[in-house]
């Protein structure tokens, strides 16, 4: 996000700055999200397999099963306070994944607590997922309608 | 055990994406995930996405453009079942347990928890 | 021109006010870090007994003035004026504790040079016969700050490496007219200084300038040299922004290396502790100084001290529309002797 008109002595000491400031350790940190991102996924495999084969039911419905399951471990882990240790290392990791999603939701909504059940919890709950939302349900009617227009 | 083998990579390699994205460029969490959801929604859209959670199973539909993805599937579905208004209210409707979920279980934690000093 | 004024941005105290006492609370995090010992009171749990993580910085700044005031043999009415601030959207620890604490009180606002910029008023006001005696306080939290600045505590979020940890503490410092020292002797008040960085975080390079600037300018103002201090100590810099800042002042002529350091470094085990760059917060000076550096000065292990409290001036509005980081820093020099 550059700024217009900085001066040069702004934008030498930006480069300075950049040139030394601690790089973030790329090997370590994707090694991490590599790791955790793919056990939440396997784990999350291995619960719609379950439920496919002993519940006797559709491929779609278990999928949305396996969502809300997930959904629920990702509030349950930030509850008990243990998303946030899992996350400093794992980053995009356990970001990424739904539960993530869950993490972002939960958070601000514990945070906020003290602010009331309205303004505070409720409020404050999709500060952070409220943009997921936005942005995904957004774009859906957008490729809805062009499917609409176009498509069928 | 192949399907576990295939959700690990795609899931794994999904989340490598954004860290790179969140190391390498000034992008937040919150950014990423917005990029990442819509991208779900338009690689489904391009029928790109398909493909993925052919092969990856969960590794696909449990990372967050895996949510797009069920949103544009909802969207398309919508409209072929019911015209025009399907496209507003198919992709929600496909991807209500989840959203619920979040908002209910969300609720519950926050009313059940309190959050807790960084060590 | 005012008979108390060297060069451009410095006041010499011509009857130097001592710092009579002080006193210090940090968190159980600050507890575990090198300066341990230092500190006059660690507390156990970091809600202190209160039931929000705001009232809890209140009730640590509010403890800390008492503490500060009894171990004179005073009384709270004693004390003419008291000067403080916090990081809290409208002072909110401060104006707290000024409620029940019923002193005359003065709120500022400085983000973390907020302790630099206290002492150097409460010093003002002694020397210039407005007071006698004048508290000093700071706080922070790290719960209250992250809340306010940055994400919920649970969120599963990375910290980059550049990033500091907000310090949990808070300190007070009793300023008057007395013969014990440590005394004030000199202040340099800063300039809002912004070199354009946008990054919320990495605060050190923000206010690397700032505190070049400063310290530079108190060198140019009172013909003093870096040799002449045993120990120059920035508020809150970090690892990365302290040798940014010794660059700076190297292309101003100045070599400080060796008897330069800062707060954030002195006050964690980086290894142990995760903290990333050091300790930031208005409370991170403040506990360090009155914890740690005052007590140095009053056994005389240190003689001659430079104290550079440096603020980051910015606000999650201000950072949200794309802003950079305007920064302060304030300098006071603190000896242990009177010199006549």
């Amino acid at each position: 996000m550059p700024k217009k008109n900085q001066s040069t002595q702004n934008k030498k000491y930006q480069e300075y700055v950049e040139k030394t400031s601690p790089k973030p350790t790329y090997m370590k940190n994707c090694t991490w999200a590599f790791f955790v991102g793919g056990l939440i996924c396997t784990f999350g495999q291995f619960v719609h397999n379950q439920i496919e084969s002993r519940m006797n039911l559709t491929h779609l419905e278990a999928t949305n099963i396996t969502t809300l399951i997930m959904v629920f471990l990702g509030a349950l882990l930030t509850g008990l306070g243990l998303y946030d240790l899992i996350g400093k290392r794992a980053g995009a990791g356990s970001i990424v994944p739904i539960t993530g999603f869950a993490n972002s939701i939960v958070s601000p909504a514990m945070e906020f607590k003290r602010e009331g059940f309205i303004f505070g919890v409720a409020a404050r709950m999709f500060s952070l997922a409220g943009p997921v939302l936005v942005y995904g349900i957004t774009s859906s009617v957008i490729v809805g309608l062009i499917y609409y227009v176009i498509g069928r | 055990m192949e399907s576990y083998v295939n959700a690990f990579i795609i899931g794994g390699l999904i989340c490598v994406i954004g860290q790179l994205l969140m190391d390498g460029t000034k992008l937040t969490p919150s950014h990423v995930l917005v990029l990442f959801v819509t991208s779900g929604v338009i690689l489904t859209a391009l029928g790109l996405y398909e493909p993925l959670v052919k092969f990856g199973g969960s590794g696909a539909t449990i990372p967050l453009p895996g949510f797009g993805y069920a949103l544009a599937k909802g969207a398309f579905k919508g409209v072929k079942e019911s015209g025009l208004i399907g496209a507003f209210t198919g992709g929600v409707q496909a991807t209500s347990g989840g959203i619920t979920a979040a908002i209910a279980f969300g609720y519950l934690m926050a009313i059940i928890f309190s959050p807790k000093t960084k060590p | 021109m005012a008979i108390k004024r060297v060069g451009s941005q410095t006041v010499k105290l011509l009857n130097p006010p001592a710092i009579v006492s002080a006193a210090s609370i940090v968190g159980p995090k600050e507890g575990q870090g090198p300066l341990s010992n230092y500190f006059d009171k660690v507390l156990e749990d970091d809600l202190f007994g209160e039931d929000s993580w705001e009232k809890a910085e209140s009730k640590m700044l509010k403890e800390a003035v008492r503490m500060a005031v009894s171990r004179q043999d005073l009384m709270l009415p004693d004390i003419d004026y008291m000067l403080g601030g916090d990081l809290l959207n409208q002072l909110m620890s401060s104006s707290f504790a000024a409620r029940d604490l019923q002193i005359p009180f003065l709120g500022l606002y400085g983000a973390c040079s907020t302790m630099a910029e206290s002492l150097s008023l409460s010093a003002m006001l002694v020397d210039g016969g407005f007071a006698d005696r004048c508290i000093a306080t700071t706080s922070s939290h790290f719960s209250t700050a992250e809340r306010q600045f940055r994400f919920p505590l649970e969120l599963g979020n990375q910290r980059p490496l550049t990033s500091q940890w907000t310090v949990t503490g808070a300190g007070a410092a009793l300023v008057a007219n007395d013969d014990g020292g440590p005394f004030i002797t000199y202040i340099t008040t800063g300039k809002v200084i912004d070199y354009g960085i946008i990054d919320a975080n990495n605060m050190g390079a923000a206010m690397a300038p700032a505190a070049a600037d400063t310290i530079g300018r108190h060198f140019d103002d009172t013909g003093m040299l870096p040799e002449d201090y045993d120990l120059i100590i920035t508020g809150d810099l970090g690892r990365y922004g302290r040798d940014i800042a010794s660059d700076l002042l190297k292309t101003k002529g100045y070599e400080v290396v060796k008897n330069f350091t800062d707060c954030g470094i002195e006050i964690f085990n980086p290894k142990k502790q995760d903290t990333h760059a050091g300790g930031s917060g208005c409370g991170c000076s403040a506990v360090v100084f009155c914890g740690y550096l005052f007590k140095l000065l009053r056994e005389h292990r240190l003689n001659k001290i430079m104290l550079i409290s440096t603020g980051a001036l910015f606000s999650p509005t201000s950072a949200q529309q794309g802003e950079s980081i305007p920064s302060i820093a304030h300098a006071v020099t603190i000896e242990s002797k009177k010199k006549n």
